[in-house]
């Protein structure tokens, strides 16, 4: 149904405008503004107009060397994570029980890690991985592997990685069940009457139903893991050296650590504009299924 | 719904990779820290409140779980709020600009709080909001918001339009259609969201820590005082991990038969 034209309904989206502008525009035009500017403390500020963004793309000066270096981190570990926990995610949305009350245990379950505040999952997993008093470190080091994510860079990306995992997974399971649960048994039952292999009822049926929120599912995890922050600061406070820092980690060690504004804010800006992009991509992606999906109702 | 071969293993196995880490967590806060230290036990063998208990007297220590959940009921109140009118605008009107609108909206849920950690700070400073949980309430609606509006657009869209129509026909005013049809229709959906709004602002510690020093420091913020001269008391901060579980795990707990269909964001 097409939607009536109402300038009106301004008025209905004012208050979000003003409470989203005011936390969002005004920021960010002290961004902008200090993105231009050197500051030696005592609130001294000096023009420096594009200089800083010239530094930040110049991989052989020290800000665009580390810049660089944690985009490239962080790409990989949105990668890895995305490759781990959309299969996981399906799989486990596919395993969830027909029905009684194991349905509602098992989803209980599933959500409580996203509901545990990001540092205390941090928490969990240092206590966790730690050689000396954790279950895994221990069991780990006992069976002859040499496991220390504080001093070994490789165990310090598997212990971030199997966090994330952890972490994040049940969102994109929910979402997937969330799908599945919207079938209509009639299809289901169509199938059986064909003769459908379970592969082919997953391709056929499942997959498609699925496919929207799946869609969610990798822009949400993409940005979160994008931008992710606490968890691993918590573990291995972005090393050892540099091996786990991601680019907030070097954004916020810049900004807070050294107040280094203009630098900071320059980064901020050319971090924000990565994420609008993938964010526009995905947007038009999903806009453009929606509209698709509902031409193929129309004609049907 | 149909489901894979081997779907009762799959599934056990992944609760129990979830479950593991939150068991050792619960099973350190029992235990002393000299047991903690010294041995390897799978249980504890001495069971010790005693972490439990500094928390609840020591009032820098509770006073955190108040400052957390101040600013998590306000940032929900105000969130749901504002979202409602706007979700209904969205689902039912068009106007200028309101793709755009959208779009902003939503790429504002994806910005990194890193990017806005020092603005703010800055900004709550200037207007002598900084340290109150007004702070980090606002401060969370640049997330909270648009997610609301993204998923109550959905419940929304799901209420037949002839029902606005027959309201206004029947003579009710914009408002009263609004509080009194509108919103008991949607009831699920404003549960939702404000699961989601809750949820969302209950784990973010990065805005919430840099906009507060001492009166309103969330108790995510106090557990790394555990770190002192003498090490790190392990069973103290073991126990407040597990304290900062059991209200996310009450609202999950509540909300666990809207879970699938609020995870659809309403709209799938």
């Amino acid at each position: 149904m097409d939607k009536t034209v109402n300038q009106k309904a301004w008025f209905l989206v004012l208050p979000v405008f003003l409470v989203v502008a005011f936390s969002a525009v005004l920021p960010l035009m002290t961004v902008v503004n200090y993105s231009m500017q050197d500051t030696f403390g005592n609130n001294q500020f000096f023009w420096n107009g594009v200089g800083w963004f010239k530094e930040l793309l110049d991989p052989s000066t020290d800000l665009g060397g580390r810049f660089l270096a944690s985009l490239g981190r962080n790409l990989f570990f949105s990668l890895v994570i995305l490759a781990i926990e959309v299969p996981l995610g399906i799989v486990v949305a596919l395993s969830m029980p027909r029905q009684g009350w194991t349905v509602a245990a098992c989803l209980v379950i599933l959500a409580l890690p996203l509901l545990i505040p990001w540092n205390v999952v941090g928490t969990i997993w240092q206590i966790f991985g730690r050689p000396d008093i954790g279950l895994l470190g221990y069991v780990l080091n006992h069976i002859g592997l040499d496991y220390n994510y504080v001093s070994n860079d490789i165990d310090a990306w598997v212990t971030v990685i199997v966090m994330d995992v952890w972490h994040w997974t049940s969102l994109v399971a929910l979402l997937c069940y969330a799908g599945l649960k919207s079938i209509p048994e009639a299809y289901y039952q169509a199938a059986q009457i064909d003769g459908a292999s379970r592969w082919a009822v997953f391709k056929a049926i499942q997959l498609p139903k699925m496919n929207r929120v799946l869609l969610i599912a990798v822009l949400l995890r993409f940005m979160d893991s994008f931008m992710i922050y606490t968890e691993p600061f918590v573990v291995t406070g972005g090393g050892p050296g540099n091996s786990t820092t991601f680019v907030s980690i070097e954004l916020v060690k810049i900004a807070l650590g050294q107040f280094d504004l203009g630098k900071a804010a320059a980064l901020s800006l050319v971090y924000n504009l990565i994420i609008l992009i993938v964010c526009w991509i995905f947007y038009t992606v999903m806009t453009n299924a929606g509209t698709e999906r509902k031409h193929q109702e129309g004609a049907a | 719904m149909h489901s894979i071969p081997g779907r009762r293993l799959v599934m056990a196995l992944f609760l129990i990779f979830l479950l593991l880490p939150i068991y050792w967590l619960v099973n350190m806060s029992f235990k002393t820290n000299a047991e903690i230290v010294s041995t390897m036990t799978l249980w504890p063998h001495a069971p010790t409140l005693q972490h439990y208990k500094r928390i609840f007297t020591d009032e820098s220590w509770y006073s955190g779980y108040i400052n957390s959940l101040e600013y998590v009921v306000l940032n929900t109140i105000i969130s749901i709020s504002v979202a409602l009118p706007a979700a209904y605008a969205f689902s039912r009107y068009r106007f200028l600009g309101d793709k755009h609108l959208f779009f902003w909206l939503l790429s504002n849920r994806m910005a990194p709080a890193a990017v806005y950690a020092l603005p703010f700070f800055n900004l709550y400073s200037a207007i002598g909001l900084f340290d109150t949980p007004w702070a980090v309430a606002l401060a969370h609606c640049i997330f909270n918001v648009p997610l609301a509006v993204w998923i109550l657009e959905g419940f929304v869209s799901g209420v037949p339009r002839e029902i606005d129509e027959t309201a206004f026909l029947d003579g009710y005013s914009f408002p009263r259609f609004f509080i009194k049809i509108l919103v008991p229709l949607i009831a699920s959906g404003i549960g939702v969201a404000a699961f989601f709004c809750f949820m969302f602002s209950w784990v973010e510690l990065l805005l919430a820590r840099t906009l507060t020093s001492v009166q309103a420091k969330p108790i995510a913020a106090i557990m790394t005082r555990t770190v002192s001269a003498a090490g790190m008391d392990w069973g103290l901060l073991a126990a407040a991990g597990v304290l900062t579980i059991i209200p996310g795990a009450l609202v999950i707990w509540f909300v666990r038969n809207y879970i699938a269909s609020g995870f659809a964001l309403g709209r799938v």
